[in-house]
């Protein structure tokens, strides 16, 4: 069709003068009510009793900048760590939710080994997974058992991968039958139908899920300082210990906040364009 | 005989969808399929690329009994076509990937070869420019023009044809039609379900009308659908003509 050019009528330019009216409206409502909102919060911290003794022992500036170079060292092995239990995670996650789909009474073992695997590891709390490979492992006395790094990181595959499957599976089942139909009318066995038919559409759909667990996975990274190597966490946490003072922690907690925030925006963006897809009609 | 039904049943728990249903297709035959909804039409044709286990009775494609347990179901649904009603192409593909996808994967075919032959089958029906779009990017009756290419580039012996057109727009009807028209000039064989029955007159060679999952009544178009014997088709014909279908 070829836009022409069309002068609105009286009633229109009427409504558009309306809604612009209406829209500076809302923007100044929104300003006020936050000014409003902010200054509250303001006098309501800063007027508490208790409010000098807390920025003294939890936001000074001299022992932020004394750790921060500690504890940024610390966050290069967080987010070192994150790269590859991220990656280890989604292929573990993928290998499980396959066999979990697995057909045929050959694969009942599989099948359900996978089902007790994913069922175990989404109800076992993550820092006793942790502490069970950290330190159970190696007490083992196994000729070449890794180090606790290695073993922490593992924990929290093994943990993540259960979660990551299951988003996967639900995303496999969400893919309609008819698709499967169609590939195997056209001669596909089932193995090509769920590799060029159905595992694409199911890992595009589950994406925005997949990576709000990444990004949950992102600062459970940070649970490895319980297994003792010096991450960003353990590194703030030994200058708690000398200053005692809170501060570092809070350089901590805010490093982790804008490591993650990128991730969180490619998320939001991830689940903006799913949505608008599936929106788009089927 | 290309495709020959004996006593096919099959049920759906307590119902009896196909209740002993034989049907012969010979070479180059198009044989349409009418009767009403859960008469079995669209049941049987699935039937037909196993895609539905029948529980009795026996199917035979060129005198070989495929319902056989032993017998190689991907093998089997390489020689037969199906097109649904509601396309079902592959969304996260392009129009080429989608007609493509069987020769390169399953017939082992080179890429560039079944890409050409892709092109040349678009070129045939008028989407050439739609090669390298996603299917959300088509019409319906683009849609299902493609979905019938993608059956068609597996040189199938048996074309099913699965109400292809009842989830089109009626402006669109009329292309998707004019496909089946052309191919049946070229000799393809096929059975097709349909509630056209104005193109299930010109179109087929036999009409055979399904009810209580059998087949109640077959012969040339002008008969069944001009003069038909039974009580029940005259009826189901009477309901179509009221509906303005006819």
């Amino acid at each position: 069709m070829i836009l022409q050019h069309h002068t609105p009528s009286d009633i229109q330019r009427g409504r558009i003068a309306y809604r612009r009216k209406q829209a500076i409206r809302s923007v100044l409502l929104a300003a006020l009510s936050t000014a409003v909102l902010g200054t509250l919060l303001v006098v309501l911290i800063t007027g508490a009793p208790g409010w000098d003794r807390v920025r003294a022992s939890f936001f000074d500036p001299r022992i932020a900048r004394k750790y921060l170079p500690a504890i940024l060292e610390g966050l290069w092995l967080n987010i070192r760590l994150f790269v590859v239990c991220a990656a280890c995670a989604l292929a573990l996650g993928l290998l499980i939710a396959i066999l979990r789909t697995l057909r045929g009474p050959v694969f009942f073992p599989v099948r359900t080994l996978a089902t007790v695997y994913t069922y175990s590891f989404r109800g076992l709390p993550l820092i006793i997974v942790i502490y069970l490979f950290a330190f159970g492992i190696p007490g083992l006395r196994l000729q070449g058992t890794p180090s606790v790094t290695v073993l922490g990181g593992a924990a929290i595959v093994i943990t993540y991968g259960a979660y990551l499957a299951e988003v996967i599976r639900s995303g496999i089942e969400s893919v309609h039958p008819s698709q499967v139909a169609a590939a195997r009318s056209l001669g596909l066995s089932y193995r090509q139908a769920m590799r060029h038919v159905v595992l694409p559409q199911a890992v595009r759909r589950s994406a925005p899920p997949l990576l709000n667990d990444t990004v949950a996975m992102q600062k459970d990274v940070g649970l490895i300082s319980l297994a003792g190597p010096i991450d960003a966490i353990r590194a703030a946490q030994i200058g708690v210990a000398q200053e005692a003072n809170f501060t570092p922690y809070v350089v901590a907690g805010v490093l982790f906040v804008l490591l993650a925030l990128p991730l969180i925006g490619v998320t939001d963006f991830v689940t903006l364009r799913a949505a608008r897809r599936q929106n788009a009609g089927t | 005989m290309v495709l020959s039904c004996q006593d096919v049943r099959k049920t759906f728990g307590p119902n009896v969808v196909l209740d002993g249903l034989s049907l012969d297709v010979g070479e180059h035959e198009v044989v349409a399929l009418i009767g009403a909804s859960g008469s079995g039409k669209s049941t049987l044709l699935r039937c037909v690329n196993l895609l539905t286990e029948i529980d009795d009775g026996t199917i035979r494609l060129d005198g070989e009994d495929i319902t056989d347990p032993r017998a190689d179901p991907d093998a089997v649904r390489q020689k037969i076509g199906l097109v649904f009603q509601s396309y079902n192409l592959f969304p996260h593909m392009t129009v080429l990937d989608n007609i493509t996808l069987a020769p390169v994967r399953v017939h082992r075919r080179p890429v560039a070869e079944a890409r050409e032959q892709a092109r040349e089958w678009l070129q045939r029906v008028g989407l050439a420019d739609k090669a390298t779009a996603y299917p959300d990017r088509l019409s319906g009756g683009q849609q299902q023009r493609v979905a019938i290419v993608r059956a068609l580039v597996n040189s199938p012996r048996l074309l099913l044809l699965d109400e292809v057109t009842s989830a089109l727009d009626p402006e669109l009807v009329g292309e998707v039609l004019t496909m089946i028209r052309d191919l049946k000039g070229e000799g393809m064989t096929m059975v097709l379900a349909t509630h056209e029955m104005g193109f299930a007159r010109q179109v087929a060679d036999r009409v055979a009308f399904l009810d209580k999952g059998k087949v109640l009544e077959e012969g040339p178009p002008s008969r069944v659908l001009g003069d038909p014997a039974e009580p029940r088709t005259r009826q189901f014909l009477a309901r179509i003509i009221e509906a303005g279908r006819l």
